[in-house]
């Protein structure tokens, strides 16, 4: 099965239309000696039945948690069901990159929505068509707030570990040094920041909330970042923002983050969404794509790829970001979700993340021995103390349910909208009768 | 096409005036039609040391972007910030709209008169 | 067409949530939000009208011809979707640990086999997202396997200059300077232009084979042998693979890395620019420097983006993978070749491809002759396609022929749809040399007549605005 709809008798038509005999000929350009004998090492095709068949099996080799109380970059929301459906539809699936406006007006429209909603959501002016994920955001963020003066990138230790490595590689690559912000009772440590905040600092990220679960004092880092010249950075869970000071209010100039809360399964960590937003000023810094309105030539309001030039197919080495092909999928099934919530179900659904996770955290912390590692306000997720940590993980997970994260100094526990009170319960009960054993 | 005779030219196609010291720079009219619809103009930061022959900043049309080159070597006492708002400006009158004003200029670019510019131009 | 905000009505919502049956807690001050985001406000049924209406002005390859060349926009298959949305895989916390998901590692670990094999490299990554990415995760290899040996000396990345854009682009966010090099007549690199830049300040050389003008180079062992025995590395760009794979083996080639684009060559979808999905392959030596994520593997590492990859997109290529088999591969790949050959020869007689001669699975058609006769441009007979529902051809790529239109078929046509094409094609040559203006002006049946992408540029507006 190779998808080719020619039958063989019009493949051999076909062969001869070009004036050639057989299909050796098609390939003249290449060296005789390079050419592969004999077959691949790869099994023989297989029916659309079987390949079902084999894929599935390995599905099933994944073990299926009915209650997911683990985060740490990666949440289990509630996906309602227009979200699933609407970016399987054919033409949004598979349709490429809207260069021909002129038949693209549904991706781009959806598109510029997109931007809209993150604009809303962020409280910034400018939202691009989305990055890979939330850690490529945050280092496309570092490399559009350098210049030719202030090269040096500091970032919050209390960012998701996968985030400041990322960001790290993205430095080495340009030869930009990261330095990275200490950590003082679970927060970014302020007086280590006024410290390092020295002239040649470009720009300063803080995750919010921190990867701890921990919410920072955002007025007060932008404010000493601002002090010192530097741009300042946020990372942001957008389903936190329904009930969160916004980025905006919080001083930030550029705001990023990972999208996948926002209706994206799980999916052992792909694919996701990188949003990035920014303000008026810092506009044309932003990589890849933007869509922006205009009109056309019978003056009917469209939509169309916008500031081009700053890309690397007109920029090639200049450019700052390599990035063109982006999420632009996963963009349409935030927008979708986001819809579907409204202002008042995005609240709603912030507002039970923080009810659950807070319900989840004082039954586990009533028991024996567990007790809150940080102290001070967390949005939805949060670090306690684990006796017997490896024991009472394998009978959450004997019970279908996937615990928290084992971290340095105890366990990061994540609760959310989806989980009933009955669930919970559940959890802190398996805890119980392990610790009592 | 337009080639006025009191002002020298750059082989990068930049045009620059000479005023009490001040090197006042510009594109040529072969430049913006070259170029096409400017729409967006990347001008440096007054400071900004500028060097014979090196880019000081860019302009852009919708599928295009080309350096401007200065013409001389000096610190960018003014820019154009009209420019930013209005590039169009630089289509409809490029010899009326500067970019660029630099002073504490050492250094000039061997630079071509409006005739030798021509020649280079319709070449 | 209506924006979904200004569909909106104040107070309309859907029913999701159950209402909360714990204690609710309260931000403390200065944490909260303090306006209201302008999300809209619609009933179920509103939405899924406003996201048909807007699907409906797309146009996606299983909608119809999309010979975008570069591309290789392929018949995505629905059998990889259903596999991909299986709860086993959608379900699966990254951070669930081993024990709990052998079978998203099954699926890394088969799949990189496989592009292992095809490829002829010895490991393999899926961590970057998209193609550049993957770029960008090569060149990082080349960096790091220079610093490795103390070699600092590297600071020169080779590219041809019909090279796509985010190879220059990549090779500057590695921190290399970029060497350009002409490209001889017939769009190969020319070796005496090679030779000429290599030395020891020479860490890569970055290259697509077949090239970007659909042709394939046949000095490559010599080119692979002279960036080698200057002590650079060979990067080969995959964004052609679909014409060789399962023919001949970019590792067979000198090549070092490569990386493919899973949603070009393994015919996952795009979805409208993305996600993608890329695996970046490498030879044994290379192995060391792969990227892995801090928290899911080990510190220690570089890695491009948080956790593993796009692995539902992986999902795809493998169903895709197992599908073909040893079998279906370089048939795909064969058939790609014929059907770029077959509509180059029946177009050619009006428009005339830049390089006569046997391509591989696209062509370039020159359209510098026509436009001077004419008037019709390259940008215009693109346009005017699109009134017969076909997506244009790549324009003005690569940068050396003018007037380009890049056509690449794809094995998944039929030969009825590409008798159609080139039908088409035949026509639009004839009614450009009498009636030019109209397709000055085209398209003029599409969801809109050209757009003003100057104003568009000039006076950005990115967002709605309550009104």
């Amino acid at each position: 099965m190779s998808y080719v709809p020619s039958t063989p008798a019009q493949r051999q038509e076909m062969l001869r239309a070009v004036g050639l005999s057989s299909w050796r000929e098609l390939y003249r350009d290449v060296p005789a000696d390079m050419l592969l004998e004999g077959e691949l090492d790869l099994p023989s095709g297989m029916s659309e039945l079987e390949v079902g068949r084999a894929v599935s099996e390995m599905a099933e080799k994944n073990t299926r948690f009915s209650t997911i109380l683990r985060g740490a970059g990666a949440y289990d929301h509630y996906i309602p069901a227009l979200v699933k459906s609407i970016p399987a539809k054919e033409e949004f699936l598979t349709a490429y990159t809207p260069y021909q406006a002129e038949m693209s007006q549904g991706v781009l429209q959806s598109i510029f929505e997109y931007q809209t909603m993150i604009c809303e959501l962020t409280g910034m002016d400018v939202s691009n068509a989305s990055v890979y994920d939330g850690a490529t955001a945050a280092a496309e963020a570092a490399a559009m707030c350098r210049d030719r003066k202030c090269r040096v990138t500091l970032i919050s230790g209390a960012a998701h570990p996968d985030v400041i490595n990322t960001v790290r590689t993205y430095c080495y690559g340009t030869g930009d040094e990261l330095r990275v912000v200490p950590v003082k009772d679970g927060r970014t440590d302020m007086d280590a920041l006024r410290e390092m905040l020295t002239a040649e600092i470009a720009s300063f990220y803080v995750q919010q909330p921190n990867f701890f679960g921990l919410l920072e004092d955002c007025d007060a880092l932008g404010e000493l970042t601002h002090a010192a010249g530097a741009l300042f950075v946020m990372g942001c869970n957008p389903i936190s923002l329904g009930v969160l000071k916004t980025p905006r209010d919080c001083g930030a100039d550029v705001a990023v983050g990972e999208g996948q809360p926002l209706g994206l399964p799980l999916g052992y960590g792909g694919p996701y969404l990188g949003f990035m937003a920014t303000t008026n000023k810092h506009m044309r810094k932003l990589p890849g794509r933007i869509v922006g309105e205009t009109v056309d030539a019978k003056g009917e309001r469209c939509y169309v790829l916008s500031l081009q030039a700053r890309e690397q197919h007109i920029r090639r080495e200049k450019a700052s970001s390599n990035i063109c092909s982006n999420e632009a999928l996963c963009a349409l099934t935030a927008s979708v979700y986001l819809a579907v919530m409204g202002p008042q179900g995005l609240k709603e659904a912030a507002e039970q993340c923080m009810a659950k996770s807070h319900y989840l955290m004082r039954g586990l912390t009533a028991l024996p021995g567990v007790e809150l590692v940080y102290t001070g306000p967390f949005f939805h997720e949060f670090v306690t103390s684990l006796p017997r940590q490896a024991e009472v993980l394998a009978a959450l997970e004997q019970n279908g349910i996937l615990g928290g994260l084992p971290v340095e100094g105890g366990v990061l526990w994540c609760a959310t909208e989806k989980q009933s009170r009955a669930e919970l319960d559940k959890a802190i009960a398996v805890v119980e009768e392990v610790l009592a054993k | 096409m337009n080639y006025p005779v009191e002002l020298q030219y750059s082989r990068d196609h930049e045009w620059l005036r000479m005023e009490d010291g001040i090197a006042v720079i510009g594109i040529s009219d072969f430049a913006q039609s070259e170029l096409g619809d400017v729409v967006f103009v990347n001008l440096p930061e007054v400071g900004d040391d500028t060097t014979a022959g090196e880019p000081f900043g860019d302009v852009e049309s919708v599928k295009a972007v080309s350096d401007l080159v200065c013409p001389v070597t000096g610190t960018v006492c003014e820019i154009n910030e009209e420019l930013l708002d209005a590039p169009e400006k630089l289509n409809e009158d490029p010899y009326g709209t500067w970019i660029i004003k630099v002073e504490n200029v050492t250094d000039t670019e061997d630079l071509l008169t409006a005739e030798q510019y021509e020649a280079e131009c319709t070449h | 067409m209506k924006l979904i905000f200004e569909k909106s009505v104040p107070g309309r919502h859907c029913d999701l949530l159950p209402k909360c049956d714990v204690d609710p807690v309260e931000l403390p001050e200065g944490f909260r939000r303090e306006t209201v985001p302008a999300l809209p406000e619609l009933s179920e049924v509103d939405l899924a009208r406003h996201y048909t209406e807007l699907n409906h002005r797309v146009h996606g390859v299983n909608c119809g011809f999309y010979p975008l060349g570069s591309c290789t926009m392929k018949y995505n298959p629905r059998i990889d979707e259903d596999m991909a949305a299986l709860p086993g895989f959608t379900g699966v916390h990254p951070l669930a640990g081993e024990k709990h998901t052998a079978g998203c590692r099954e699926v890394l670990d088969t799949a990189a086999k496989y592009l292992c094999e095809i490829t002829g490299m010895e490991g393999m990554t899926f961590q970057p997202a998209a193609g550049a990415h993957g770029e960008f995760t090569g060149v990082l290899l080349i960096k790091q396997y220079h610093a490795s040996r103390g070699d600092t000396k590297r600071r020169k990345i080779i590219v041809p200059d019909s090279a796509h854009g985010t190879n220059p682009a990549t090779a500057a966010m590695c921190g290399y300077e970029v060497v350009n090099i002409p490209s001889a007549p017939d769009g190969c690199v020319d070796l005496e232009a090679l030779k000429a830049v290599l030395g020891e300040d020479t860490a890569g050389l970055m290259l697509t084979n077949p090239n970007t003008v659909g042709l394939f180079d046949e000095n490559i062992l010599e080119i692979t042998r002279l960036v080698h025995e200057a002590g650079g590395l060979c990067y080969y760009d995959g964004a052609n693979l679909n014409a060789v794979m399962g023919v001949v083996r970019p590792g067979d080639m000198g090549f070092d890395c490569i990386h493919m684009n899973l949603h070009k060559t393994f015919a996952t979808p795009h979805g409208g620019g993305g996600p993608g999905a890329c695996a970046v392959g490498c030879k044994a030596f290379l192995k060391e420097f792969l990227p892995h994520s801090a928290l899911m593997d080990e510190p220690g590492h570089l890695q491009v983006r948080a956790f593993a990859g796009n692995f539902l997109v992986v999902v795809r290529a493998l169903t895709y993978l197992l599908t073909l088999g040893r079998e279906g591969i370089p048939e795909a790949a064969k058939n790609a070749v014929l059907n770029a050959n077959y509509l180059m020869r029946r177009i050619q007689g009006s428009f005339e491809p830049a390089f006569d001669r046997i391509c591989m699975h696209e062509f370039v058609l020159d359209l510098s002759e026509y436009k001077k006769e004419t008037g019709v441009s390259a940008l215009n007979v693109a346009k005017s396609l699109i009134d017969y529902g076909m997506h244009p051809p790549t324009m003005y790529f690569p940068m050396i022929v003018h007037e380009a239109l890049m056509l690449e078929p794809t094995e998944t046509e039929s030969k009825e749809t590409l008798d159609w094409a080139a039908e088409i094609f035949r026509e639009l040559y004839e009614l450009g040399k009498k009636d030019p203006d109209f397709m000055h002006n085209a398209p003029h049946q599409a969801q809109i007549a050209r757009p003003d992408e100057v104003r568009a540029a000039r006076q950005p507006v990115l967002r709605w605005q309550k009104g």
